[in-house]
This record gives structure tokens, C-alpha cells and sequence, in this order.
């Protein structure tokens, strides 16, 4: 643990270079993700995408969601609290933070995340300690996949 | 670099007492129960405290805060009632007259992070006061004083691209009071006992900012103050009126405890028990959607129903639905106990109903678009109900279920 800081300085380094980018990446930053949320992975195929279903330690499991060509389109999390976005949504991370501002400054109230914006969807929902999410990359949602199997 | 921070054995002896009995431990001894208190905290959709901004669809109440074991308190309004949250939230700047006990540990101050479903969060440090709230008397509870860190940012790792919601107007409240089914906003998943990496909900924090996630005990993690009552420390029963239309403000009341006195009993009340994750299933529109949830804290009836058109999102009523006539519709609720009732329901026109009611907070057919595979009853559900939450780990009236359940 007391390389902790260390780490966390390396990984603010990177970051810009996208190094870690999760959703719109290559297949193989799902290895990354995996490391960094020191969890253990499970694959499976369905026959439009494959499923790569991190389960981290501290409490929380994250889906990404891997199209033929090997891009990764959707990522789902489910847990105690939010993984790292920075992290998981990578390129487009900036893109919800600023969506993500913009909405919550036009309404007054509490509500499920709905962020439709452009070539990025990220949804939330659920309550303290169980919070579930999701984001996907509309234009890369292999054709016949129904929106409600990426959670 | 230093070492992962961690709450000492010293501040260990604060722990709350009540709370571990409530945690599955007996008693040896049995005292007699106290005498019965008043139990009843009104509560009103009225608004919100933030000048010149109405916030539809919130339940409010007021929270006196004291310094611990003093009469030292200061009574703050506007507190948002949240039955999908745990733990008394306020902003620091709301008690500008008290001066809390932090937790702290070495040159480590506690600071406590949460995150909610519409990408906000809080931070700020963890405090220990006493929460009063009717006759009811929640000593030393650790709460969260929401505000910014004083020479330093907020982490990443709390921010993690979200809103900060550290003032009134973007809390649109002084507060948060969360009576959710749980008696701590983290719980075992923050306790140091379960090793590994702690999640970034508490943190230690040096003056000079560097923050580590920190493990924080179980009886210093930001508690349900109502554990910590006396008696009436089961649960809570919200109430409020019943409405058919739109309303200047909407009255009821927060009841504490379950089956504790008269004015708390279940009486008919359906029980639902919850799942792991405090969850139960709504069937609606022929779908199974199993991570539903009753909560307080959304401002309207939250589901996935495309057909259903969405307001403009540069209307006066962005991310609600706007059907075109109040669509009558009906969804069944199912707990893990099996237990089942169906609820019929209304959504109306958001649009519409801001723009003919100009002033009125309390909507009942106020809703939008929500998650896949889950249903959000919000503040509406709430209307002409009487809505029991029952806390995990606390004795419920006997012959009930254990908790945590709803019952409506």
C-alpha cells in the first residue's frame, strides 16, 4: 500500500495519452482495467459481442462489452460505489464530466443520470451502496444488440 | 508516501453502543425500555430552502444539531428527506455556530465521499454530533459536514468527474437526511476487518492534501441517525397526503420506529424484503426489472418506457416525460418474500403542469426516463401513502420478517 501515491502519480502521467482508455479502445485494455481495479476477469461470447466481467475486490463488478472488430463499445458497473470513470470511460471521460455538469446546472432535483449527448449515452442509477451504471458509444453498437442486455 | 490512514484504537472507545446491539449482538442484561417520546417529525414538499428556486417533489424537514452532550445546537431547515441514502449530511455552512468534533486519527482528518445517481457528490469531513429530531435524541452520531477542503482539492478519486454539491443552491437543500434500510452509508465494505484495498468512500486527509481512502470502523462510518435512538430505532414511517393535482405544498409526517408505539404500527402494511443490494423487483410493461427501489430522495417516478416522449431538453422541465395526454399506467411490486401488490399510477405532462401551476412544488404525476432494469419510485409514490423502512440488523415487530424490508 505505500506505493499507493506512487502509483496514483504514474497514472495521472499516462492519462493523457489514453493509455488506459476503456470504452472505445482495443479489446486488450480490458487487461488494464482489470489491473488497475485489481480484480479478477471472466469472458464470455455471446454471438453479436463478448463479455469481459471484472470483479474487484473493494465491492464493486464492471462489464465492457467487446464488438467482432475488437473495439470496446459499452461498459455497465454495479457496486458500492462508482469505479473509477476516469478509468473506465477513458477519451470520453471529459466529454461526460462536462455533460454531466451541464445537466445537473439545468434542472432542480435528484434523478437517475440520463446523458444522451453526442456518440456517447451514460446512465445511472440505483441508490446508496447499490449504484449501477452504464455508458456506450451509440455508433459502435454491433447492429441486432438490444440496448438493455449492456448494463 | 505514507502508510494507508487509519482510525485509531483510541477513537474506537466513541463507538456507538446501540448501533452494535443492532449489528446482531444480545444483550446480557435487559433494561427496561424507556418511556415513550414524542416520535413524530413533520415533514413538507414545500420547495426547497434555496431563495427564488423551487425544487419539485422534495420532502423537507428540520434537523437540530448539537455539539455532543451539550445543549449547544443549532436547528437547520431545509434538510431533504432521502430514503435512498443513509446518514445526516449537512452543509458546514448551515452550522455556522457549532463547532463539531472531527475524526481524526494522528495528523489524518476523516473526510467522507458519496455519490449519487445523477453524477453529484458530497465531501467533506466526518463529525460527531447530536441529532435531535422530534423527542428523539441520536447521541454522538458521526455525520457528514459537507465543504470543500480548506487549502487543498477534492480528490479524483471522490470527484471522479461528477458535480460538487457544496453549496445551497447546488444541493438545492441544507442537507441530506438519509433513513434508508441500511445503518451506515458504507458498512462492512469500508471496515478495516475486510482487508484489501479500501473504496474510495472514506478518506484520510494530511493539512497539506494529500488523501489516501482509508478503512473507517463500522461505529465511526456516517450512521442512520435513527439506530442510535433510544427505542424507535427499527425504521421509520413516511406519510404524507394524498394529492390529485398539483399543489402549492404537500404535508405529512416522518414517524419513527415500527410497531413501537401506537402511532407506528404496521397494521395492514404489505411487507416487501429487499435483496442484496436493497432492491425489489417491479413487473412493468411486461418487463422484469429487478434492481427497483423506493426512494424519497428522486424527485418523480423514474423507468424506462420509450414510448413515452421526453420533455425538450431546453424546455422548463428537461429529463422529465411529456406524453402527450397523463398516461394511466400500472406496474406490480414484488418483494424477495414473494409478497406482491400492484400499484396503479399516473404520469403526466412536466411541461405542462410547471407551466399551468407557476409556484406550486408538490406534483403527483411528476416522472422520467430511468435506468434499464430498474424502477425509481420517487417522492409521487410517496403521496397518500404510508411508507415503512425497515433497517438491516435492527429487531422488527415480531412475526415480521427481518429487515431490511419496505411495507406499504
Amino acid at each position: 500500500m505505500k506505493n499507493l501515491r506512487i502509483g496514483v502519480a504514474l497514472l495521472a502521467l499516462v492519462s493523457p495519452f489514453h493509455l488506459h482508455a476503456a470504452l472505445g479502445g482495443r479489446a486488450d485494455s480490458v487487461e488494464t482495467d482489470r489491473a488497475h481495479m485489481k480484480g479478477t476477469v471472466q469472458t464470455r461470447q455471446t454471438a453479436l459481442y463478448s463479455v469481459h466481467e471484472i470483479k474487484a475486490t473493494s465491492g464493486v463488478l464492471v462489464r465492457e462489452y467487446v464488438s467482432p472488430s475488437g473495439t470496446v463499445f459499452g461498459v455497465g458497473w454495479h457496486g458500492v460505489y462508482v469505479p473509477d470513470l476516469q478509468q473506465l470511460l477513458g477519451s470520453y471521460f471529459e466529454q461526460y464530466s462536462e455533460g454531466a455538469r451541464a445537466q445537473k446546472a439545468s434542472y432542480v432535483g435528484r434523478r437517475p443520470l440520463n446523458l444522451e449527448l453526442p456518440g456517447l449515452v451514460v446512465q445511472m442509477s440505483g441508490h446508496m451502496r447499490a449504484i449501477s451504471g452504464r455508458a456506450y458509444i451509440p455508433g459502435q453498437v454491433p447492429a441486432g444488440v438490444k440496448l438493455e442486455e449492456l448494463q | 508516501m505514507r502508510k494507508q490512514p487509519s482510525v485509531g484504537a483510541l477513537l474506537i472507545s466513541l463507538s456507538l453502543a446501540g448501533l452494535l446491539v443492532g449489528c446482531g449482538g444480545s444483550s446480557s442484561t435487559s433494561t427496561p425500555p424507556p418511556p415513550p417520546v414524542s416520535n413524530v417529525q413533520t415533514i413538507a414538499v414545500d420547495g426547497g430552502p434555496v431563495p427564488g428556486q423551487i425544487y419539485p417533489d422534495g420532502a423537507f424537514t428540520s434537523v437540530t444539531v448539537c455539539e455532543p452532550g451539550t445543549t449547544t445546537c443549532q436547528t437547520v431547515n431545509g434538510i431533504l428527506v432521502d430514503t435512498g441514502s443513509v446518514g445526516l449530511r449537512v452543509l458546514a455552512s448551515a452550522i455556522p455556530g457549532l463547532s463539531l468534533p472531527k475524526l481524526t486519527s494522528g495528523s489524518d482528518t476523516f473526510y467522507d465521499c458519496v455519490s449519487f445517481i445523477d453524477g453529484s457528490f458530497l465531501w467533506g469531513p466526518v463529525a460527531e454530533a447530536d441529532v435531535k429530531m422530534a423527542g428523539e435524541v441520536a447521541s454522538a452520531s458521526p455525520v457528514h459536514l459537507i465543504e470543500d477542503p480548506t487549502g487543498f482539492a477534492v480528490p479524483t478519486g471522490c470527484s471522479n468527474g461528477g458535480v460538487d454539491e457544496d453549496s445551497q443552491a447546488a444541493l438545492g437543500a441544507n442537507g441530506i437526511l438519509g433513513v434508508g434500510p441500511e445503518p451506515l452509508d458504507c458498512g462492512l465494505a469500508c471496515d478495516p476487518s475486510i482487508g484489501g484495498t479500501p473504496p474510495p468512500v472514506y478518506f484520510g486527509c494530511l493539512s497539506t492534501g494529500s488523501c489516501l481512502t482509508a478503512f473507517v470502523p463500522i461505529g465511526q462510518q456516517v450512521v442512520n441517525p435513527i439506530v442510535l435512538f433510544p427505542a424507535d430505532n427499527n425504521g421509520v414511517i413516511l406519510k404524507m397526503q394524498a394529492l390529485s393535482s398539483p399543489a402549492a405544498t404537500a404535508t405529512g409526517s416522518m414517524i419513527f420506529g415500527i410497531g413501537t408505539q401506537s402511532n407506528n404500527q404496521l397494521g395492514s402494511a404489505t411487507v416487501f424484503t429487499l435483496d442484496n443490494f436493497d432492491n425489489f423487483t417491479t413487473k412493468f410493461n411486461s418487463q422484469t426489472l429487478t434492481s427497483s427501489f423506493i426512494d424519497s430522495g428522486s424527485n418523480g417516478f423514474f423507468f424506462d418506457d420509450s414510448a413515452i416522449p421526453q420533455c425538450p431538453v431546453s424546455s422548463i422541465a428537461p429529463g422529465f416525460f411529456c406524453p402527450a395526454s397523463t398516461a394511466n399506467l400500472s406496474a406490480q411490486n414484488l418483494g424477495t418474500n414473494s409478497a406482491q401488490n400492484t400499484v396503479n399510477f399516473s404520469l403526466g405532462n412536466a411541461v405542462d403542469m410547471f407551466q399551468s401551476n407557476p409556484g406550486d412544488t408538490a406534483f403527483p404525476t411528476l416522472g422520467g426516463p430511468g435506468f434499464t432494469g430498474s424502477f425509481d419510485w420517487g417522492l409521487p409514490f410517496f403521496y397518500g401513502r404510508n411508507v415503512f423502512v425497515a433497517i438491516d440488523g435492527q429487531t422488527v415487530p415480531s412475526g415480521k420478517p427481518a429487515a431490511p424490508w419496505w411495507a406499504y
